[in-house]
């Protein structure tokens, strides 16, 4: 892709999250502390798409996530497309994948659940593709992940 | 440390199962002993039970325990905004091990993780009461013979009742059928119905009930409907009076039949029946005494081995 065409800025080095739903690009900062990053952050909201008609980008200078903090991600935007750019590159395509606990990240909706009386984390295990449910690992609630909610 | 604490009989293996059963049995031959002689047993009891308390406190004593703990959740700090965290590291301060019920699902589970002392869940909200499966299991096994191939039939509030639930699920390694019986509101919930299929556990519904419908049953798991879990009361008074045990429904029940309940029992099993041999749901209740007995000492880590050898046996 030329550099003119672009919407958004490349990056040197850094992370790409792009493909976001642009209902979700501010769930997506939250979830991964974008706030409290010290270098460039670019966000492009509302672009134009082929793949979805509007999306949303982030790109990220010098920060490069984690397996487990990207896989936070399968709970509200599962088909984002992640890249790690290094000298204006594309060196690896990273794929969101749900892991098989999700803590501190889901809220129950159990209002009777310990997790929504007491400070402390929820924990949720993801029961496979087939049950499309997230389970709280403390009152047994399942959740379908198209009604999830974060805390 | 390992963690020896119960928070649900969801998991336990077959094995596990059995080798508790194998527990109480050494206790109901023997319930008065000085196993425990020198530890201290906590039943806090943030939601109101009776019997299960007793039940309990009974277990720790005649093993030789002494009991501390409250039973009315108005006077603990917890009416002055204490976490549930902070009261169970406080008591484990003071006992070897705590029973607890809580009216939050979860609660046990949370004070397992988070306790340096093992947890016993006595019951939490509408979600697990493991003890209260070990002495249905207990009693089914006493009264059968054995837990394998049995066809047991779960009446009433399938809905919200737990100790049917937790039944169901401890019941899935003996390859059981079961029949379910119960108003359409108050029907067994669908995700356990996909339970049954996904471990391949046979389940009959039923919309009668009727002395051709129970006639196959070897238990009969009456439970009671609750009023307590019903937000709209009108449709509590709708159903309540539907799924009644009379003598004569019992016409053409197997000789080998029992029926159990987890108690208290309001109507829904006729006073004339408890002179019958089917009636078993007292000694049910005092099977509670020898498996929260074996529920203690496998938390505190006594092993069937102690057990069978202990010399502390109190003959009287």
């Amino acid at each position: 892709m030329k550099r003119q065409e672009l919407q958004v800025a490349a990056l040197e080095n850094g992370t790409v999250i792009d493909h976001i739903p642009s209902a979700k690009l501010f769930q997506v900062i939250s979830l991964l502390h974008l706030e409290h990053v010290h270098s460039a952050v670019t966000v492009g909201y509302n672009l134009k798409s082929k793949k979805m008609r509007h999306k949303s980008i982030i790109k990220i200078a010098d920060k490069f996530f984690t397996d487990d903090e990207i896989n936070q991600l399968s709970v509200i935007t599962p088909n984002v497309t992640l890249s790690i750019i290094r000298g204006y590159e594309v060196v690896e395509k990273k794929e969101v994948k749900m892991p098989e606990e999700l803590i501190g990240i889901v809220k129950c909706d159990n209002h009777k659940c310990i997790t929504n009386n007491e400070p402390m984390r929820t924990r949720f295990r993801y029961l496979g593709k087939e049950r499309g449910t997230l389970q709280c690992q403390y009152c047994n609630r399942e959740i379908k992940l198209s009604e999830v909610k974060l805390v | 440390m390992e963690n020896r604490s119960l928070v649900t009989i969801a998991h336990h293996s077959r094995q596990k199962i059995e080798y508790l059963i194998r527990m109480a049995q050494e206790f109901e031959k023997c319930p008065n002993r000085r196993l425990l002689d020198g530890r201290i047993v906590a039943t806090l009891f943030f939601e109101p039970s009776t019997r299960t308390r007793l039940s309990f406190e009974t277990a720790a004593n005649r093993l030789g325990a002494k009991v501390i703990g409250f039973a009315d959740p108005k006077v603990t700090s917890g009416t002055k905004g204490e976490t549930l965290k902070d009261t169970i590291m406080m008591v484990s301060n003071y006992a070897d091990i705590i029973v607890m019920r809580h009216h939050l699902e979860g609660a046990a589970q949370y004070a397992s993780e988070i306790s340096p002392v093992p947890i016993v869940n006595a019951g939490d909200g509408a979600n697990q009461h493991p003890s209260q499966t070990m002495l249905d299991l207990y009693t089914i096994n006493q009264t059968q013979g054995t837990l394998e191939n049995l066809n047991i039939y779960l009446v009433g509030d399938l809905k919200y009742g737990r100790t049917v639930h937790s039944l169901l699920t401890a019941m899935r390694h003996f390859n059981p059928t079961f029949h379910f019986i119960a108003p359409d509101e108050l029907a067994m919930p669908e995700h356990y119905k996909m339970y049954c299929s996904e471990k391949g556990i046979r389940f009959v519904e039923h919309q009668d009930f009727d002395a051709d419908t129970i006639a196959g049953a070897d238990i009969l798991y009456m439970t009671r409907v609750q009023r307590e879990r019903f937000t709209d009361l009108d449709e509590y008074e709708r159903v309540k009076d539907r799924y009644l045990l009379s003598k004569a429904m019992l016409a053409k029940a197997k000789p080998n039949m029992k029926i159990l309940h987890p108690l208290p029992r309001v109507n829904e099993i006729e006073y004339s029946i408890d002179d019958t041999p089917y009636a078993y749901y007292f000694q049910q209740a005092r099977n509670g005494l020898y498996a929260r007995q074996a529920i203690l000492c496998d938390a505190l880590g006594i092993s069937l081995d102690d057990i069978i050898n202990d010399k502390t046996i109190i003959n009287n």
